[in-house]
């Protein structure tokens, strides 16, 4: 029981962070861009380095928080981009 | 699957662009006669695209000292200086610009890229915080992934998300080094250095300040933009470059911190590198000594820099914030970009093409830098070739050409 609530949890963390994600993804490149757990940032939103560090910066004011860019470099998915988020904003 | 598969998508665009014409990428210049004329295809062609911010590659004097060190001194030196020793030209050079810069100390890298690489990876480390301008330059960038420090970026030129920045990270142990650039090297706009250094006074840490295109170039006495914004106390260190304002090759870093020559036996860049040849640091040592005597050609640079910039922004071309020896006009798409690119070689004027991602805000440049040695009939040549071709192509207007 008390592990099904903290997974719940984390799925609504997880969800918001996702969908700050698509609405920095949108806002940079200018078109609607829907993603899930398991969208590749590289090979389905076709984002190149530096629109990617450009969504990174509407992240970090949306979370108000610095995401360092030598831990950016395991990120692949925006499932590993949106734990990356959890994990500073816990920390913080 | 092969090794290159992954670089495909950068292949096919490659090939496009060669498509497009000369492939901007390997010009070959049949001759380079003077600092600003060259010969491409049998076309003499102006060279607008150099870096040679103050003319000094063909200066007598410092040909002269170069032919005299590689007659003395042998073509090259071999090895590193930490394995080899150092010759007298090396520590002559570092001892010439501690001083010209008001400094304790100074290191001489291999090359620019060098410097930054060797001196970001050394001064933080594991557990400190590297706090970068958005728009830094590769080398930054690149010193930054070899060292062990969190790399945090703020927005270009935005001392206010500095700052924010350097909250977030209150209370968090660990050093902090904020880099800036005195002149970004793409649109050839300066840092809020003012701003920057008032932050850092308030907020704690290290600032340094790459002044690759600076050098020469900016400040009363050519010290770069923290001498021109008067905050030279509140900068750590200086990186700088003999690439460009000074006509050769190497870079170096200054500062008055105490223990800075520890770096010369921990800082791999510097230590695994053979050091410049004697031909390279004799005409650098002679470059920088005609830089300060010289103040006129900072004067003639600066003058020439407007010229260009008023007469492209007269002509309808969308610039940069502000006059400086680096004028880029903004293309409105990459195949303009190319041809327009095209269309100037063709009629004998070199500058550079600056593709997305490697321009501010994803969008093409066209990349041109001034010199000293620039005559006010090639810059009007220039600005008549930028005409002609900008109407052809449609990205300006072209009832423009007739009132510039």
């Amino acid at each position: 029981m008390c592990r099904g609530r903290l997974a719940f949890g984390m799925d609504t963390v997880t969800d918001l962070s996702l969908r700050e994600i698509g609405l920095a993804a949108s806002k940079v490149l200018g078109r609607t861009v829907e993603v899930t757990h398991d969208t590749h940032i590289g090979r389905d939103l076709a984002v190149d380095s530096l629109a990617l560090m450009n969504i990174v910066m509407e992240l970090e004011d949306a979370f108000d928080i610095s995401i360092p860019l030598d831990r950016l470099a395991s990120v692949e998915t925006t499932g590993d981009l949106s734990k990356l988020i959890n994990d500073l904003r816990t920390k913080a | 699957m092969g090794l290159f598969d992954k670089h495909l998508a950068y292949r096919d665009a490659y090939k496009a662009i060669q498509q497009a014409g000369a492939d901007p990428f390997t010009v070959r210049f049949d001759a380079v006669v003077s600092p600003t004329e060259g010969v491409v295809d049998g076309r003499p062609t102006i060279l607008l695209g150099t870096n040679n911010y103050l003319g000094l590659t063909f200066d007598e004097k410092a040909i002269a000292a170069s032919v005299k060190a590689v007659q003395e001194r042998g073509t090259g030196t071999t090895g590193s200086r930490i394995a080899n020793g150092s010759f007298e030209a090396h520590v002559a050079l570092e001892t010439a610009l501690a001083k010209f810069y008001g400094r304790k100390h100074a290191m001489v890298f291999t090359t620019g890229y060098q410097a930054n690489l060797g001196v970001l990876s050394t001064l933080v480390g594991r557990g400190d915080h590297l706090i970068l301008d958005a728009d830094s330059h590769a080398s930054i960038y690149d010193g930054s992934r070899l060292g062990h420090a969190e790399v945090i970026r703020f927005r270009h030129n935005d001392p206010e998300d500095l700052a924010k920045r350097l909250r977030r990270l209150k209370d968090v142990p660990g050093e902090r080094l904020i880099v800036v650039e005195g002149i970004y090297s793409m649109i050839g706009d300066t840092a809020p250095l003012k701003e920057i250094a008032a932050i850092k006074r308030e907020m704690g840490g290290y600032l340094l300040v790459d002044e690759a295109h600076s050098m020469g170039v900016l400040g009363a006495t050519g010290r770069g933009l923290a001498e021109a914004a008067g905050v030279e106390d509140d900068v750590d260190f200086i990186v700088g470059t003999f690439s460009k304002s000074l006509g050769a090759i190497g870079g170096f870093c200054v500062s008055s911190l105490d223990d800075f020559e520890v770096m010369r036996v921990i800082c791999r860049p510097y230590m695994f590198t053979a050091s410049l040849p004697p031909a390279v640091v004799a005409s650098t040592l002679v470059a920088l000594e005609q830089m300060i005597a010289k103040p006129q050609l900072r004067e003639q640079l600066n003058s020439n820099a407007c010229r260009l910039y008023d007469g492209l922004n007269a002509l309808g071309f969308v610039t940069g914030p502000a006059a400086s020896p680096i004028v880029a006009a903004t293309m409105p798409d990459v195949e303009r970009a190319i041809a327009m690119w095209n269309g100037l070689l063709q009629s004998g004027v070199y500058l550079n093409l600056a593709l997305p991602p490697a321009t501010p805000d994803s969008r093409p440049l066209l990349r041109a830098s001034i010199s000293a040695a620039h005559t006010h009939e090639q810059i009007d040549q220039v600005l008549k070739v930028f005409a002609e071709v900008g109407a052809a192509l449609g990205v300006i207007d072209g009832q423009k050409r007739a009132t510039a």
